[in-house]
């Protein structure tokens, strides 16, 4: 009895403290800044405010009813970016569902992703998924689902595939602090941590799982160290800070390909705007704690590294919004023209191979339709 | 050819179709050093090792869901749930993600996986080891549901599972799964997913079952044959989804009559929906109301779990009430 150890929480306060490379006033931690190349910068810089105006038009197209449904990612533009440019473009992203800067940083036109909002034939998912429920398999990013934390397992289980297979990529998964709470995320740690997967496990711990806070997900003082149990490291990130991220995010994406194993990120992060179109934040949360998120807007922080760098003006900034915006505009104008998928699509890819029984529906339902007025009137 | 039983025809299934295709990886609680709690799995650790014939932690839905990820990427698992009453765990992955991927994605992804899983009563399993839960997956569009009921279709339908496009949920009826020995070619050969086989034919009324009722079928077919005359045709319809109907329909359509046998709960159970398609497509053929005799409404009892299966006597009595009818 004396020699037992009665681990107590306050172990927990080590992983407290997130790793933060950006500084309030625009500078950088000299000891941690990756020292990027300009162009990739810009780039990162670029995706961010291309995912910032996306989520303001697709939000407000929603309010109009041009839209079903939609989920912003506004304030966790830098965890999802920081983490994506870490990668290299053969590794494999499964996301959750507030990911949209992944393709956008992967090269998906915006089209593509446009036309998923709107369910057309120009969506590569016919229509078939809410808008957001993605997928891009030139990109390398696998199918979204609506229950959390489903794809956590499966990205252990393809990581570990790639790892029986020796194929050196490795996989990148997404997911909020809610799905912590899911089985799926607790069995997938598992599953990682004893095959030693070359998996990262991404949290956007954005402090709210639609209206539930952050401690009725869990009772530890961190996400990051909930690894531990798991037998692999954890890091908490400033998840405003576009380069924090990116620097733990390579770092566990190296450790992951040379053999190591997985590691668990939790970005610290907040969800600025409603959990999706169908939520009211303000009945759970008060103004006074949104503002002061507002005030640690990861653009505006990476833009003033910019600048201090050098690489950035006001001039810039001015003619990166039009830009984007104008490709919004156009985009949108151009995708709502297009025509909803061929009725007959509605039967495809249940199967391989279309079965008798779905081969009889789909012949009497288009028999029908050829039909449908005198019935329907 | 060799006479093998179900465990032996399933063992040799696997142990092919490993050494043809590297991609085929053998997953589950208790699959390696142990071979199963059934010993399916036996000798494979040894051949193919530890990378190929995975011992998993205990956890259904992260052997589903990991074993998602593996057919995501492109290998062929075969993931084994320890009794289908486990399958539950694991159920939100198997409906809601493996059944679905191929048409969430827009054909971008498929899943190739089979989960194979005894299922069952008659073993002294009381409820935990019993179950027979084949009717919410046939529900469950996306995927194929295979249960054979002899050696010779368990091997040749699992080789023709792990080669399919899609996932396949394997029932293995346990309680014969010794007990049901047979020839099995030693070679490579498939049966068809999705084609049933009419066992005996015969012109008075239509027996069709599955999986382990099938031994009390083939009973009931000779004494109602001894006793009273009768002649039952019999169908073994070894793939639920998809169904064979037209062998079902074209026999219903001969014989006028028919007696469902199963032993999973009554209410939605797989008798249901045949007798609604009996109903759609051969209506005008029948002479009698169709007949099912199935497990009760019930939790599967452990002392009385002889009650609770369909026997002999049930199936002889709905085959002549309805010859009478």
């Amino acid at each position: 009895m004396d020699d037992a150890i009665f681990i107590s929480p306050e172990v927990q306060e080590a992983a407290e403290v997130p790793l933060t490379v950006l500084r309030e006033d625009g500078r950088s931690d000299p000891d941690l800044d990756p020292d990027l190349p300009k162009e990739f910068l810009l780039r990162m810089y670029r995706t961010m405010v291309l995912n910032r105006e996306l989520d303001d038009r697709l939000f407000k197209l929603q309010r109009q009813g041009r839209i079903g449904f939609y989920l912003t990612c506004t304030g966790e533009e830098a965890a999802v970016i920081g983490s994506v440019a870490a990668l290299n473009d053969e590794d494999w992203l499964f996301p959750s569902y507030r990911e949209t800067g992944l393709p956008l940083w992967r090269g998906v036109p915006v089209r593509k992703f446009v036309a998923q909002q709107y369910g057309n034939a120009e969506d590569n998912v016919k229509g078939r998924q809410m808008p957001v429920h993605t997928s891009f398999r030139e990109a390398r990013i696998m199918s979204i689902s609506s229950p959390v934390g489903t794809q956590i397992p499966q990205a252990v289980g393809f990581a570990w595939a790639a790892k029986i297979v020796g194929d050196p990529i490795v996989v990148l998964v997404y997911f909020g602090d809610g799905a912590t709470s899911e089985g799926d995320f607790h069995t997938a740690c598992n599953f990682a941590g004893v095959f030693k997967v070359p998996v990262v496990l991404f949290c956007r711990n954005n402090q709210y799982a639609i209206s539930v806070p952050l401690k009725r997900q869990t009772a530890a003082r961190s996400i990051a160290v909930k690894a531990v149990a798991y037998g692999f490291e954890g890091v908490r990130v400033d998840g405003n800070d576009v380069l924090a991220v990116y620097v733990a995010t390579k770092r566990a994406v190296e450790k992951a390909r040379s053999g190591g194993g997985p590691t668990l990120i939790e970005a610290l992060t907040y969800r600025i705007g409603a959990h999706s179109t169908s939520d009211d934040p303000r009945r759970y949360r008060s103004e006074e704690e949104v503002q002061q998120w507002y005030a640690k807007d990861p653009i505006e922080r990476f833009r003033r590294y910019l600048e201090w760098r050098g690489y950035w003006s006001e001039l810039q900034q001015e003619s990166l919004l039009e830009e984007v915006r104008d490709l919004i505009n156009r985009t949108i104008e151009e995708v709502e023209k297009v025509p909803p998928p061929p009725v007959e699509s509605l039967f495809d890819d249940v199967y391989a191979r279309m079965p008798r029984h779905l081969q009889e529906q789909k012949e009497a339902y288009l028999a029908y339709l050829k039909e449908a007025d005198r019935w329907r009137s | 050819m060799a006479v093998m039983n179900m465990i032996q025809a399933l063992n040799d299934a696997l142990r092919l179709e490993m050494r043809r295709d590297p991609r085929v990886i053998v997953m589950g609680e208790d699959v390696g050093r142990l071979g199963g709690v059934f010993r399916v799995t036996v000798g494979l650790l040894d051949e193919f090792g530890p990378d190929r014939v995975i011992d998993t932690p205990l956890a259904e839905a992260g052997i589903i869901g990991t074993a998602i990820g593996m057919a995501l990427y492109g290998l062929r698992p075969v993931a084994e749930i320890q009794f289908a009453d486990f399958i539950y765990p694991a159920f939100d992955q198997i409906v809601n993600e493996l059944a679905k991927y191929r048409y969430r994605s827009g054909g971008q992804y498929s899943c190739p996986l089979v989960i194979r899983t005894p299922s069952g009563g008659g073993i002294r399993g009381g409820h935990y080891h019993s179950q027979s839960p084949e009717a919410y997956f046939v529900h469950t569009a996306g995927l194929k549901v295979v249960i054979p009921s002899n050696p010779y279709d368990a091997k040749g339908l699992l080789l023709a599972a792990i080669r399919d496009e899609d996932p396949v949920i394997f029932f293995e009826p346990k309680r014969i799964y010794r007990a049901a020995t047979g020839e099995v070619p030693e070679g490579d050969y498939t049966v068809p997913i999705g084609k049933a086989r009419v066992e005996v034919e015969g012109k008075d009324v239509t027996l069709i079952s599955y999986g382990a009722m099938m031994v009390e079928c083939r009973e009931a077919v000779q004494k109602a044959r001894e006793k009273w005359g009768i002649s039952v045709e019999l169908i073994d319809l070894r793939t639920l989804l998809p169904l064979d109907v037209d062998t079902v329909i074209q026999s219903v359509q001969k014989t006028g009559r028919v007696v469902i046998v199963h032993e999973a709960p009554r209410t939605c159970g797989f008798a249901a929906e045949l007798i609604a398609l009996i109903n759609e497509k051969a209506f005008l053929y029948l002479e009698a109301p169709p007949v099912r005799v199935t497990g009760f409404d019930t939790p599967f009892p452990y002392t009385l779990e002889h009650d609770y299966l369909p026997d002999t006597g049930r199936i002889l009595k709905a085959i002549y009430e309805t010859v009478h009818y």
